[in-house]
């Protein structure tokens, strides 16, 4: 959570011989189980889900060891879509690397650019204008209902449910509006400046949007009567995939999958990191059951809040400019910053090292579903494959964000 | 049955006139199963989710299943290469060949049946559970995972849920008195409910709680939602049927439907008082010609429920399901048997 | 009251969005299906939709203000613009003044099978020489003909809308578009001279071959 352990992480990223030895080991141990359970045992069987198939939402591959239909063990294998973009970063100036950050968390890509700007901006001393940082949160809000709002219907299909998704894209539909009528860009708005924003909002805007934050609450009812008051949702969620507080708090869960365990950590209240979230009145919800339909319930009640936060802050707000002084070509002093914000995922957070140059000498991306599908081994075990589904379903991961 | 068969009315021999229905059915069937499809399925799901459907193959895409059909004749026949080849290829004709059977004794009118047999809600049973073994062998022999669990999941919920309907139906037979299902829309046809009888007395008010149980199986049997782990999609990714690909997957498509039809008009023959219109005679030979229209009339309505309720629900776990069947179904049905008996000796 | 179950409620939803994409309109006059303006669907290629002005859809180049630069070039990320220029003396503007120098632009490509739409290149020109446009029908089933030329790119510049008023509050100035002529006057507008035109063409045709050529013998771009 703090810069410290990331630096520390570092290190840990080259593996020293000792631990390749044990790599390969571990490979060849796997190879031989699995010819032995080919010619020996015929009660286990080795399922992959993954890497392509439908519930993983893009390719993460599940290596699950089943009896019947019990799990003994799975494993996360990612790497899938690995597109370097840390990497990329190091080659590119700082306006050029929005735009690759757009593409880490797809459905909120305007919550993935405002930590690093953020984090840009401490390095170079400046701070955006009070209207930008206005018009960033009620952004980075949207982002955060677009995000949620398709988990909300996802949820349903990846338990069999055909229709609450049709009912989700409906209804995100009028959010990324909004968010194209700003920024131009539906998925990528590449919208965020280091000391402010690319351009106002378009008159009529803030009337438009107060009205797709009213529909946008429909939508939560709706989903409420037809999946998640459903008694057969109920019984497929409730006591699924269980995570205590203790470990949720040691895997490095964040967001709504550790707000729903119990733990009451927000980002936007904890460590506003200069955004207009303190300037209004809302509430963190948590649920204490921490299992499936916790996590659900969590992420309904925060888009709910979520649309709330955006009507207040449509009301208030202030007139100014949206940009600061900032030069034509931007060069960050050298230096290092963290900066983390709680986006629709959880806790993401960008750790900028600058030389003075004109792009950043190295950025370390903490993205929240990396950390969150942690958890997957520990969770799985001893549950059937449905349930394989309902859970990583409810730890709701983007795939571009967990291979970034 | 009755004198004024088609035999005794044209004189036709018994092969002329089976052929003659055969025909019929074999036409009737695929066009109702279409329009299933086509009403249910592609329009009525799409209004159910804000959408609009097919729209550009004809009037209203209304012809969009054969421009399906007709792609899915287009493509590639794939064989997975572990497969057993013959299972494989046998598999979805298996499945299709039981809906096919079901439609032999299901009475549209006084003589429109194919064959009017002694036991046959017994015989319908016994052929709908066919389709089961189909997916089995689609399952084993697509050499998949997943197809395997998804066979295996089709049989589990087969002996878990053949149960309970048979026992619903049970409660049927006993009040009518009879296995044939022309002699059981006959009882509901004369039938009265306490002295009242113009509209006949259809099971559905005396058996309800055995119409219920049939539905909830149905659904199971039809592995429709919430019921319908075996194809799963995003869990099994289509669960027995993963593997096929054109043609053979197009015939577990049909079955699918197809027995969807098949079980709706079971459901009219039990309980909805089948083709009979109150006011007729029950052998006017008109009804030959009004009767499947009523029935129609009446399978939609019984389809859109199945329907409306795979579109809203999500599905249940296996396990979970198999305690619904055992702990719940199974002990309701006994006693709904129990308490028709009681009063089938009583009145 | 007691709850409705959950099953029930969830059925009632279903058949409400049935019925309102049926039925959309009010009142009993109204129950015929109408369900192409009941739902949410569109039919896209029988009707279009309308993107927000601001949408990034194509770029459009207004050539008489590009003074290649290279701006534009330099800072787009996946370096997917190809500009080539030469500089012209031109006469003076006004009678007695000192010659100009114009920068030329020969080629001005831009690869649309590489852009990100990320607007950086639009941002970043000083001359206010490219615009964002949001049509978005110029796909095309062989990939190289997605590189636009300055021809095709100075084209979408009649679909460039106006620039938005901005919501109150705002101190942004709304920024015109600028005037744009027939393309093939552009070079020649940029001149200023009188004799513009034939000598315009005349150039213009010249670099035109002359990118060609490079091109051909392999040290273009
Ligand atoms: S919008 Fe396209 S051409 Fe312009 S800078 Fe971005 S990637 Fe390059
Ligand atoms: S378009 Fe603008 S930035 Fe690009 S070369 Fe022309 S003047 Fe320079």
């Amino acid at each position: 959570m703090s810069p410290a352990t990331v630096s520390d992480g570092a290190r840990r990223f080259a593996p020293g011989a000792a631990a390749l030895r044990e790599q390969q080991a571990y490979v060849a141990g796997q190879a031989a189980d699995a010819r032995v359970n080919v010619e020996l045992d015929t009660g286990d069987m080795t399922l992959n889900i993954g890497p392509q198939h439908p519930a993983t939402h893009g390719t993460l591959r599940i290596a699950c060891r089943l009896d019947g239909e019990q799990v003994i063990a799975a494993e996360p294998l990612m790497g899938y879509m690995h597109r370097g973009y840390e990497k990329l970063c190091e080659v590119r100036t700082y306006p050029q690397c929005t735009t690759l950050i757009n593409r880490i968390d797809w459905l909120g890509s305007f919550a993935n650019e405002v930590p690093f700007i953020l984090a840009a901006e401490q390095l170079m001393g400046v701070e955006a204008p009070p209207r930008a940082q206005w018009i960033r949160t009620i952004l980075f809000e949207l982002s955060r209902i677009a995000n949620v709002s398709l988990f909300l219907g996802d949820m349903g299909v990846q338990i069999g449910a055909l229709t609450p998704v049709f009912f989700a894209f409906r209804d995100r539909e009028r959010v990324l509006n909004q968010i194209e009528e700003v920024t131009g860009g539906r998925f990528h708005p590449n919208f965020d400046r280091i000391g402010g924003l690319k351009d106002d909002l378009p008159r009529g805007w803030i009337a438009e949007t107060h009205a797709v934050m009213a529909k946008m609450r429909g939508f939560c009812d709706e989903m409420e009567d037809l999946l998640m008051g459903n008694e057969i949702f109920q019984t497929r969620c409730r006591g699924v995939g269980v995570i205590p507080k203790d470990v949720a708090l040691s895997h490095g869960l964040s967001g709504a999958n550790l707000r729903a365990s119990g733990v009451d950590w927000d980002l936007r209240r904890d460590a506003n990191p200069g955004l207009a979230w303190d300037q209004i009145d809302w509430r963190v919800w948590t649920h204490p059951d921490g299992d499936s339909f916790a996590r659900y319930w969590v992420r309904m009640q925060e888009t709910r809040e979520a649309t709330k936060i955006v009507d207040q802050l449509l009301d208030s707000i202030p007139s100014g400019p949206i940009m600061t002084k900032v030069p034509l070509i931007i060069k960050v002093p050298a230096g290092e910053a963290y900066v983390s914000t709680e986006n629709p995922l959880g806790e993401m957070g960008y750790y900028v090292v600058s030389k003075g140059g004109l792009g950043p000498f190295r950025v370390k991306i903490r993205t929240p579903s990396f950390s969150n599908i942690s958890i997957v081994p520990w969770v799985m075990r001893g549950t059937y494959v449905p349930d394989i589904i309902t859970i990583l379903g409810s730890l709701y991961f983007i795939l571009g964000d967990i291979d970034r | 049955m009755s004198e004024l068969t088609l035999t005794g009315a044209l004189g036709l021999a018994y092969w002329a006139e089976t052929s003659i229905k055969l025909g019929v059915a074999l036409v009737v069937i695929p066009t109702a199963a279409l329009m299933l499809g086509y009403l249910f399925l592609l329009k009525m799901m799409a209004f159910m989710q804000s959408r609009l459907g097919p729209q550009d193959v004809g009037p209203s895409g209304s012809l969009q299943l054969i421009a399906d059909a007709i792609k899915f004749l287009q493509k590639e026949d794939i064989h997975p290469a572990a497969a057993d080849r013959r299972v494989f290829r046998a598999a979805p004709v298996v499945v299709l060949a039981s809906s096919f059977l079901l439609f032999v004794v299901l009475p549209t009118g006084p003589d429109a049946v194919v064959e009017n047999l002694d036991t046959g809600v017994f015989y319908a049973l016994a052929v709908s559970s066919l389709s089961v073994l189909g997916v089995l062998m689609a399952g084993w022999a697509s050499a998949s995972k997943y197809a395997l669990l998804g066979g295996l999941r089709a049989a589990g919920q087969l002996i878990a849920y053949e149960l309970p309907l048979i026992l619903a139906v049970m409660g049927v037979v006993i009040q009518a008195n009879s296995l044939n299902l022309q002699e059981i829309v006959r009882a509901q046809a004369t039938g009265e409910i306490f002295g009242f009888g113009f509209v006949g007395n259809p099971f559905i008010l005396t058996q309800f709680i055995g119409f219920l149980i049939f539905m909830i199986s149905a659904q199971a049997e039809l592995t429709q939602t919430p019921f319908d782990m075996p194809v799963a999609e995003t869990e099994l990714v289509g669960g027995f049927h993963v593997e096929y690909t054109g043609f053979r997957f197009l015939l577990f498509f049909m079955a699918e439907v197809a027995t969807t039809f098949a079980f709706s008009a079971l459901a009219t023959v039990l309980f909805l008082g089948g083709w009979w219109i109150p006011g007729f005679d029950f052998d006017a030979p008109i009804l030959n010609v009004l009767g499947p229209m009523v029935m129609l009339a009446k399978i939609l309505l019984v389809a859109f429920v199945i329907f409306w309720i795979r579109f809203t629900y999500p599905r249940l776990r296996e396990d979970q399901l198999q305690k619904f069947a055992w702990k719940v179904l199974i002990p309701l049905s006994l006693a709904n048997i129990v308490v028709t008996g009681i009063f089938k000796v009583v009145l | 009251m007691p709850q409705l179950p959950g099953l029930l409620k969830g059925l009632g939803v279903t058949a409400r969005t049935a019925a309102r994409t049926l039925f959309p309109k009010r009142g009993m006059r109204t129950l015929i299906p109408a369900p192409q303006q009941g739902s949410v669907t569109v039919q896209y290629p029988h009707e279009k939709e309308a993107p927000p002005d601001r949408a990034r859809g194509v770029i459009a180049l207004h050539e008489e203000n590009c003074t290649a630069c290279m701006l534009c070039s330099r800072s787009c990320p996946d370096w997917c613009i190809y500009i080539e220029g030469h500089k012209v003396k031109a006469p003076p503007r006004r009678a007695g003044g000192k010659a100009r120098t114009v920068n030329m632009v020969d080629r001005f490509d831009i690869d649309y099978a590489l852009c990100m739409y990320c607007g950086i290149c639009v941002d970043v020109c000083p001359f206010d020489a490219l615009f964002w446009t949001p049509e978005y029908e110029y796909s095309e089933p062989n990939i190289a003909d997605l590189l636009h030329d300055r021809i095709r790119l100075g084209e979408w510049m009649e679909t460039v809308p106006e620039f938005q008023a901005y919501e109150q509050g705002s101190e942004q100035k709304v920024r015109a578009v600028p005037d744009f002529g027939p393309e093939d006057f552009a070079p020649a507008r940029k001149l200023g001279a009188d004799d513009a035109e034939s000598d315009g063409a005349r150039r213009l045709a010249s670099a035109e071959s002359d990118g060609a050529r490079r091109l051909a013998s392999g040290d273009g771009s």
